[in-house]
This record gives structure tokens, sequence and C-alpha cells, in this order.
């Protein structure tokens, strides 16, 4: 599975009956590539969320179909039996406020995911303090999250969403609440972990500053999307 | 795997610790409605106890002599004594009244006791400082809850006594401390009218001519010697000798001296059943009602607690946590607050019993119900939380 990426073809979402009825995403299709970033950009109301909740699996399409490697999420009609695993075990998730359980410190939060799915707590928080030492966090294991900064926060944020190793990560806003210079660490934190771990990363953003960091971008608008090459400007 | 709720525990410890501070005073108050109950069933069991019989004796049809009055000649225990199994019989008067000493007075309740020794029925059992009543007038032995000391004088009616020996646990159904005194002493106090009342009673009998014949001399002073004596005790106190029944003793004696005749356990089941069931109704109505306050205070706080944690409930969904995960996270901390609040209400209940001026008995079997009592509403009062968790959509934890 790993290495195949994430692939959508004419998914469609519409939200209640009749002359109520809203159709939210109007056939979409993108596909994102192991190790690759791709930016999602649009304006309020265009159906970034709608499109970020279908791919994360919290909300089920009207029709489309929907790939993850060579698993098949959803086909229309069908879909899989087990979301809520299907989340845990091959979906990433870095959130606009990083989200942290504040009850846990550091490679608890990290480690939770591992744990949840079956592992071993010492495997588990193995696994987190490797990951918190490839984002430069380590030094932070044992700290609570409201002791940390912004910018600590999120990294941690983005290590507990590779943990489990997932094929694919949905990031939504990960770089609204920081500056130029921490936005754009993030960003490249998030490229090289597409590269090192062969992830495909959906970046939702409004951000100006990170947009051109991408090589490649999906605009958007009115439900539909379309694909642009992007500048790839960080990482060169 | 990470207990999850007792990380949450520990991370907001003051908020649980403080919660269940206030919720243990609650159960504090409910273990000790219950050792208030407990208290006076043991209260009416010591009565039994001390009083040193096997067998009541009582005027007929009554239920006497601790919840209905009972009035019997002072002579009946003589024949009382010959019947068949019966060891030993004593009359004895109770009374409740205020005993005053100094300028204080205290609720007591004054038994009248033939004088002799312990063993003898209706006297008090044990002594922890002073002897027992040897003298027929004016010496008393009373329980140290009345507050008297040994030496004192203390005044019952118009005639002082004085405190020859103290005991203790020795109290009525209603829990009033004992004043133990002279039969005759207390057959005199229980009917003793005033000098005004007592004057003119003579008038009225010197005033009616059947008693006051002038070829009569002495009937009338007769007849007011006779109104100026209490031949009257409230009960016959009866031993068994070794190897009677009690019940086979009593038979004969409510069939030939026609009289009532109780058992222990027909005393038992007088007091408790008859005497404090009213009371007994009314502690068991406080215990549902702070049960039901308890159970609407944990339900409140758990889902206080969980309502504040909506953004994180969310985000554990999201990232596949199980919901049973997600509601045992939810019982544990509802179990947890329980378990504080029971420790802290069992200590709190221990160290407040002794002060309460009537005897509360904290029984160990009450706390462990009352601990499991806890245990099944804090569960019940968490499945709020759980049902308003378990609502929580995923999607909460993306924008949008």
């Amino acid at each position: 599975m790993l290495g195949k990426g994430i692939r959508i073809e004419g998914l469609r979402k519409r939200y209640g009956k009749g002359d109520t009825a809203v159709d939210a995403l109007k056939g979409v299709d993108m596909q994102v590539a192991p190790g690759e970033a791709v930016g999602l950009i649009g304006p309020s109301g265009s159906g970034k969320s709608t499109l970020l909740k279908c791919l994360g699996a919290v909300i089920e399409p009207t029709a489309g179909r929907m790939t993850l490697g060579e698993e098949v999420i959803y086909d229309n009609a069908w879909k899989m039996p087990d979301l809520r695993a299907l989340r845990r075990d091959k979906i990433g998730f870095v959130f606009q406020a990083p989200y942290l359980i504040p009850f846990l410190d550091v490679t608890d939060n990290v480690a939770l995911l591992p744990m949840l799915a079956g592992r071993s707590n010492a495997e588990s928080r193995n696994r987190a303090m490797g990951l918190l030492e490839a984002l430069d966090v380590a030094h932070r294991a044992k700290a609570m999250p409201s002791q940390l900064s912004g910018g600590e926060q999120q990294r941690v944020s983005i290590a507990r969403a590779l943990v489990n190793r997932p094929p694919v990560i949905l990031a939504d806003e990960p770089t609204a609440p920081l500056d130029s210079e921490r936005a754009l660490a993030v960003i490249r934190i998030l490229n090289q972990m597409a590269l090192q771990y062969e992830t495909a990363i959906i970046v939702v953003t409004h951000d100006e500053k990170i947009i051109p960091t991408f090589k490649r971008i999906y605009h958007i608008r009115d439900g539909k999307t379309q694909e642009e090459a992007g500048e790839g400007r960080a990482f060169e | 795997m990470i207990s999850l709720a007792g990380r949450d525990i520990l991370h907001s410890w003051g908020k649980f610790v403080f919660t269940g501070v206030g919720l243990g005073l609650l159960i504090g108050v409910t273990l000790t409605m219950a050792g208030v109950y407990r208290g006076m069933v043991d209260d009416a069991k010591v009565l039994l106890d001390n009083s040193g019989a096997d067998l009541w004796v009582v005027q007929q049809d009554t239920l006497g002599p601790y919840a209905e009055p009972s009035s019997l000649y002072d002579d009946i225990y003589r024949g009382i004594l010959g019947m068949p199994g019966v060891d030993r019989a004593a009359n004895v008067t109770y009374l409740t009244m205020q005993v005053r000493q100094g300028e204080r007075d205290v609720r007591a309740m004054v038994v009248g006791v033939v004088p002799g020794g312990p063993g003898e029925p209706g006297q008090p059992g044990y002594l922890i400082a002073g002897r027992q009543i040897t003298r027929g007038h004016y010496e008393a032995v009373v329980d140290i809850a009345t507050g008297f000391k040994l030496g004192e004088r203390i005044q019952i009616r118009r005639n002082h006594y004085a405190v020859v020996g103290l005991t203790r646990r020795m109290v009525s159904s209603g829990g009033d401390p004992m004043v133990f005194i002279p039969l005759k002493d207390a057959q005199e106090a229980q009917f003793l009218k005033d000098n005004d009342a007592i004057a003119r009673q003579r008038r009225r009998t010197a005033g009616n001519p059947a008693f006051n014949r002038p070829g009569t001399p002495g009937l009338l002073d007769a007849v007011i010697a006779s109104q100026s004596i209490n031949p009257y005790v409230n009960a016959v106190l009866v031993q068994v000798k070794p190897g009677f029944i009690p019940e086979e003793v009593a038979e004969p004696i409510r069939r030939w001296k026609r009289l009532q005749v109780y058992t222990r356990v027909q005393m038992e089941e007088i007091l408790i059943g008859k005497l404090i069931a009213t009371a007994a109704k009314q502690i068991g109505m406080f215990l549902v009602i702070l049960a039901i306050v308890s159970a609407a205070i944990v339900a409140f706080i758990i889902y206080t607690l969980t309502l504040g944690k909506i953004r994180e409930i969310a985000v554990l969904k999201l990232i596949g946590t199980r919901n049973s995960t997600i509601a045992g996270m939810i019982l544990k901390q509802a179990l947890g607050l329980g378990m504080i609040g029971f420790v802290v209400g069992k200590i709190a209940a221990t160290f407040w019993a002794p002060i309460f001026p009537k005897y509360v008995l904290l029984e160990p079997g009450d706390a462990l119900l009352g601990f499991a009592g806890v245990l099944v509403i804090c569960a019940l009062a968490s499945v709020l939380a759980i049902r308003a968790a378990l609502k929580v959509d995923p999607a909460e934890a993306i924008g949008g």
C-alpha cells in the first residue's frame, strides 16, 4: 500500500434533500503520489473542508471513488467497513491548532496512536521518541502541551500524525497560527517527512507565504478542483 | 495502554480533589445518617441488655414499660418469684425528666432499682468508678454522658442524691443517659405532688363524710396515708433459671397472674419496630434524598467536565479511538470521583460522629454498602456524560 498514494475520482457530496439540497463537491478528481506534498487552496465555502472530511473518512461522499494505495475506501454507495481503524492506521491528521491531549505529556500524545492500534507501550514510545528526535522536540518529551511553544506544539502534532506511518497525511491550515519563519519550517518538515516516509501529504491552506512552496496545487472553486503547477520554492 | 482517565485526573487533580471533597462531605452526611439510625437501634438493644432481664412483666394490654405507660403493684414480684423457672425478679420504674445539678440540668432517664449488687435485674451491669447503690434512699449511680461526677449532689424533684457510682452506655431508647436511684425514691418522684396539691387533697378527703366519720377514729388518717404513698412500679424484670426457655416461663405468668410478659425478642420488636420505626423511616427518606442529590451532583460534574473536553474527544475519535475507550475514560473518572468522595466522607463521618449528642454507630457493613452504592450512583450518573461524548462528531476536530 505504501508507495501508491491517494486517488479520488468524481467525488461528490450533497448535503440535505430536495429543494434544500446543497452540492458541496461536484465531481472532484485528485491524485497525490507517495512522498509528494500538494496544496489545496480555495475561498471560503468552496468545499475545502468537505473534501478534507471525505478524504479523512469522517463523512461519506454521496458518489465517487477513493482509493488509498490499492485499497478501495469508497466506491459510490459502497464504503470500507471499519473507517475508524482506517483513520487510526492509515491517515494522519494535522490541524490548524495542534489539539494535543492536554493531560498527556509530549511522548504519550504521540505514542497514544500506536497504543490504540494495539502496539506495546515500549514500542509505541520508542516510535514516538524516534519521531520527536527527527522533529527536534525530543528535549521536550516529558513536557505537557501547555508548556510548549506554538511551533513545538505543531511539530508534536506532526509527529502524532506520522507515528503510525500512514500512507497519507491531511493537514488543515497547519501554519495559520504561526509566523512566516515557523510556518515555512513546518512546511519544510512536512515535505521532509513526506519524502522520508513516502507519505502523500495534502495541505489545506490560505497562507500566501507557503503556497509558493508546493510543486503542485489544487484549486477548489464551487465544489470542483483544478490542478496547477506550483513554484516549489522552498525545497530547491 | 495509557489510562486516559487516570492521566486526566492527575493532570487536573485540584479540580477532582475539590469536587471530591464537596461530594465527600455529602457522602459523610449520608453515612452519618445511617450511623444515627444504627445508633438508635443500638441504644434500644443496649437498654434491653443493660436491664439484665430475660422477661419484662408489665400491665396487661400494654407495650410497657418503654413504649407505653405500665403500672403494676409493687408486691406483684413476690408472686412472680414463686412461678416455675423464675430465678430473680425485681421491681423497676422508668421516668424521663430533667435532673438538676447546681445551675444546670440534664435530660435523663431516672431508673428506680432495688438496691443491691450487680446481676440484680435493673441494676447497672458494670461501673467505671465508685460503687453500686447500697442504701435505700438518696444515692445515685449515673451514666458519664450526664456529665455528673462522683461525689456531686444532684436534685430529682425536691430530693438531693449523692452520686456514688459512674457507669457507661446506659441510655434510654431515645439516647438519654440513665440515672439510677433507689426504687422507693423513684416511686415517690414519679407521683410526687406539690405541697399545695397535697393540702387540697387532704381537705377534700376530710370533707368527705364517708372517710371522716366521727364514730370511726383513725379512718381519715388511714385514708390520707394511703393517698400519700405510691405502691406502683412500671415493670417487674425477671431472670429465668439456667436451662429454662424464657417463653416457657412467660406463659404461666401470663395465664395465672393475668399480666403481660415480653421476652427479649418481643421487646426488641417493640422497641425497633414500633418505638423508633417513624424515626427510622424519616432517616430512610433522608438517605434516599441524599442519594439522589449525590447522583445529581456527580452527573452534573462529570457532564460539565466532559463538555469541557469536547474538542479533545473529537480529536480522539478522529484519530481512531474506540467509543468504548472514551466511555471507559468517563466512567472511570466518575468512579474515581466517587472513590475520592467516599474516602473523604468516611474520614469526615469518623471524625464528626463522636461530636453528635446522640450515639452514632458507623458500622463497617454500612460503609461497604455505602461504597457500593456510591460506585453504582457514579456509574449511573456518568451515563449522561457518556451519551454526550459518544454523540461528538469526529468532524468537529476539522474546521469548516
